[in-house]
């Protein structure tokens, strides 16, 4: 047990939960947008991978990093904008056009690396490099938070940045009025002239922004290379992070900062003397806790629920 | 009240308003053809001049909310003219609604319930610079209107918190803020107490002093008379005449709008009570939020019809769903007709034979998007004769469902017509026609005519009456003591959580009598509560 405390309370451990944290966080900000904005981004897992598949492809042959990772957003950007369309112009069910952009992104990713590289496991063969880290000066001689902090992917500061952007842009913008006015009465933002439409094609661009700078990390900053369905269910979990947080930024911060210290944890365990089919169930155990711990609060909220719902 | 200028629409279009701002706002043989083929509006022309208050009557389907549409942009004309602010508009949404002048209060209000009053107030419209939002300047802005106007709000307030009058105030703020010079309320007192209407009332003839049109939708006669200047009667669509209020009466203006004399005198007998249907004693709820209940006691015998009275939110949502089933009593005993319903289930308290008309009919009254039919059928579909072995009948569910639309006149091509296209009247009318079609031995009727037009709730009480005579216990919960007063034959008034008046002769009771009870000024002593109840007080009191 003892072993298990001195591994936890290493900085090694916490600079590890950090890292691991950051698809999680920015992917669940994206969820936490799209969903505030009326319109369930369950393309996620898929907005993730596609990015993650096109800035490796990118990076690898053009042999720029940052045209990469521009690519690899932008293509998520476009699959939120997609799916928006799907649901606003067509209007085909956000969940269901959802699985089938994951579904296109899991498909059209082993395609276009097959196609393209002759290899059906992913780009490792195509060098393409990874987003540079940053260190703030002067933090490295702090001890225990030097050594966490320094060499953090730049990715990795933008997720922890995302949460106050998040907060900032909900609670004191115009445009983060009118997303929520509109995510949750949109025949009152209608009413008072706010273009509705507009306002969800432009919350999804954004999810699908931050969606893909989470897969753009996982690709050019935690590994440097892309491998099949790499996601590996991390857009579902962040989509837990976004319910669990109860749809608030702050609340999502450290849902999704939890679920990274649980697999953070997982993999530090499989260093120990802990059976590792154990150790790896601990993030899915840990999301099944919470998500009826949410279940839990929701139905205890029920009855005041129900009298907002009846306004 | 007002010199200005109504002669009948025989100025030249166009130029209805001049300097001397006669007109506000005018309809010129305008016309709406739906779609489907409904025309909703006939040729109507319609002259509203500035600082007037004018109710808009008419009947469910009349038109009237279609024509306040057209004015506010919800909807275009199929021909003729919009007029505003003395020139023909075409207005293209709400936003060049508002952008002219025109505010709008929906029944259904159009607010954010997460969002402050303040921030509903100047949604779309925020002060502040650079795509930022200035809160103190919302809570200010709100904080200066309210006092202006007298509508008191408190800005800082999540709207979800407010009570529904406040909530009310917000969205008429929201117009004034947006510099409406037109204010189109569509009924607005149908969810309000009596103290909130009257307040409403006030601020509305203020900012008619201030030069404020105001059309007024309404279907309470009563209030029309007491609020506008002039009433303009629809009637299928066709405009039927617009008179003075001070010349009008609530019997005139019924005539006007259904096109005979209708009085919603039903002229019952007096009841012929028999035994004891509904026996409550020492009933209390802990609500873990609303209203709680405690010290509750009292009977309805078959054969009549007992009105529970009260300020809404004073408990008779919880009591109601107590008595149906929906809620579990946390102390006291409840017999219907010699079974103790306390412990069961729904399906229980049905078998017992109470029927429910519950006071939200589009949450918990039907299943909207399904047909009348199957919404008929919903409590007996696992039995002969609609089904047999567990097989449900088509043939039988469409005759049973004929057999109740032609009994209950219920207005509707087909019975496969999903209950959410009708008309709130009608909508009435298919669970009504299902509650009592089931012959209950007790009927629990929640605010049976929110909403309905006058041929409905007359229809509705005619109804209740004959249920009654034909041997079934009625408890009739109302937000409208004319409602109660013209069908109760017994009276009681719930405050807080508990029952404070007990009337058992109605005869000679009014309004005003009752409402000091409702208001918490006067109150029965616990020895007439529950005089003649058996076994009352039978547990220790609290």
């Amino acid at each position: 047990m003892s072993a298990v405390l001195d591994v936890v309370l290493s900085s090694a451990f916490l600079a590890a939960v950090l890292r691991i944290a950051t698809p999680y966080l920015l992917a669940a900000f994206g969820g936490l947008v799209a969903e505030r904005a009326g319109i369930s981004n369950i393309a996620l897992e898929g907005q993730m991978l596609a990015a993650a598949c096109m800035g490796a492809l990118v990076a690898g042959y053009s042999g720029s990093v940052a045209l990469g990772a521009l690519c690899g957003v932008a293509l998520a950007v476009l699959l939120g904008l997609l799916l928006a369309a799907l649901r606003l112009e067509l209007g085909a069910d956000a969940i269901i056009a959802g699985i089938g952009l994951n579904l296109l992104a899991s498909g059209g990713t082993a395609y276009a690396v097959y196609t393209l590289l002759d290899d059906k496991g992913g780009t490792s063969g195509l060098k393409s490099g990874s987003l540079p880290t940053v260190t703030l000066p002067g933090v490295e001689s702090i001890p225990l938070v030097g050594d966490v902090l320094s060499g953090q992917n730049m990715i990795t500061w933008l997720a922890f940045l995302a949460a106050p952007l998040v907060a900032w842009l909900f609670y004191r913008t115009r445009f983060g009025f009118h997303l929520r006015a509109v995510g949750e009465t949109p025949d009152a933002a209608e009413s008072v002239g706010i273009p509705v439409r507009r306002v969800q094609y432009t919350g999804l661009a954004l999810s699908g922004a931050l969606a893909g700078a989470a897969g753009v990390f996982l690709s050019m900053g935690y590994v440097s290379f892309f491998v099949r369905d790499m996601t590996a269910g991390r857009g579902f979990i962040a989509l837990a992070a976004v319910f669990l947080g109860g749809l608030r930024p702050w609340g999502v911060f450290l849902a999704a900062l939890g679920f990274g210290a649980a697999e953070a944890l997982a993999v530090q365990l499989g260093t120990l003397d802990v059976p590792p089919q154990l150790v790896s169930t601990i993030p899915y155990a840990m999301t099944l806790v919470a998500l009826a711990l949410y279940a839990w609060r929701r139905k205890r909220r029920g009855l005041a629920g129900g009298v907002a719902a009846s306004l | 009240m007002n010199e200005s200028g109504n002669g009948p629409g025989n100025r030249p279009r166009g130029e209805a308003a001049g300097v001397d701002g006669s007109v506000a706002v005018a309809a010129c043989a305008v016309t709406k053809t739906y779609a489907n083929g409904v025309r909703a509006v006939r040729g109507v022309d319609l002259e509203v001049p500035p600082g007037e208050i004018r109710a808009v009557v008419g009947e469910n389907g009349a038109g009237k909310s279609t024509l306040m549409k057209m004015f506010y942009g919800l909807e275009q004309p199929t021909s003729g003219e919009i007029i505003v602010g003395g020139r023909s508009r075409t207005l293209r949404g709400p936003a060049s609604a508002i952008a002219l002048g025109v505010g709008m209060v929906h029944q259904n209000l159009m607010l954010v319930p997460s969002f402050t009053v303040a921030q509903n107030v100047v949604l779309g419209v925020e002060p502040g610079r650079r795509g930022l939002v200035d809160a103190r300047a919302a809570v200010e802005t709100t904080a200066r209107l309210a006092a202006e106007s007298g509508l008191a709000v408190d800005p800082k307030a999540r709207v979800d918190e407010v009570s529904v009058g406040m909530r009310q105030r917000t969205e008429i703020l929201k117009a004034l803020h947006r510099k409406a010079r037109v204010l189109i309320l569509d009924e607005p007192t149908a969810v309000l107490t009596p103290q909130e209407t009257e307040d409403l009332f006030a601020a509305v003839r203020r900012l008619r002093d201030g030069g404020m049109t105001v059309l007024f939708i309404s279907h309470k006669l009563r209030e029309v008379r007491e609020i506008s200047d002039k009433v303009s009667v629809m009637r299928a669509g066709s405009l039927v005449g617009t008179v003075a209020t001070a010349d009008a009466t609530e019997r005139s203006l019924a005539a006007m709008m259904v096109g005979r004399d209708l009085s919603l005198d039903v002229g019952r007998t007096p009841a012929r009570p028999t035994e004891v249907t509904l026996r409550v004693r020492d009933l209390a709820y802990e609500a873990a939020t609303g209203q709680s209940l405690s010290e509750i006691a009292f009977d309805v015998a078959a054969g009549e019809v007992v009105g529970v009275a009260g300020i809404e939110g004073n408990g008779q949502s919880e009591l109601a769903e107590i008595l149906a089933g929906l809620r579990r009593p946390t102390v006291g005993s409840i017999r219907v007709g010699g079974t103790d319903t306390a412990g069961l289930d729904v399906a229980g308290h049905r078998r017992a034979g109470i029927g429910y008309v519950p006071e939200d009919r589009l949450h918990n009254g039907a299943a909207l998007d399904e047909s009348i039919a199957d919404n008929l059928v919903v409590d007996r579909h696992d039995r002969p004769p609609l089904a047999r072995r567990g097989v449900l009948h088509p043939r039988a569910v469409r005759a049973h469902a004929e057999r109740l639309i032609d009994e209950y006149a219920i207005r509707t091509p087909d019975p496969s017509v999903p209950v959410r296209s009708l008309s709130g009247g009608n909508m009435q009318k298919v669970i009504v026609a299902r509650e009592l079609s089931a012959g209950p031995r007790l009927l629990i009727a929640s605010q049976v005519t929110r909403g309905v037009d006058i041929g409905a709730m007359r229809f509705m009480y005619e109804r209740l009456v004959a249920a009654r005579d034909a041997g079934a216990a009625v408890l009739l919960i109302s937000a409208d003591l004319t409602e109660l007063l013209a069908l109760s034959d017994r009276l009681l008034v719930l405050k807080d959580g508990r029952l404070v008046g007990r009337f058992d002769d109605t005869a000679a009771l009014t309004e005003k009598h009752v409402g000091l009870y409702m208001l918490g000024v006067e109150h029965h002593d616990r020895e007439q509560l529950v005089a003649g109840l058996d076994d009352a007080g039978e547990a220790p009191a609290a």
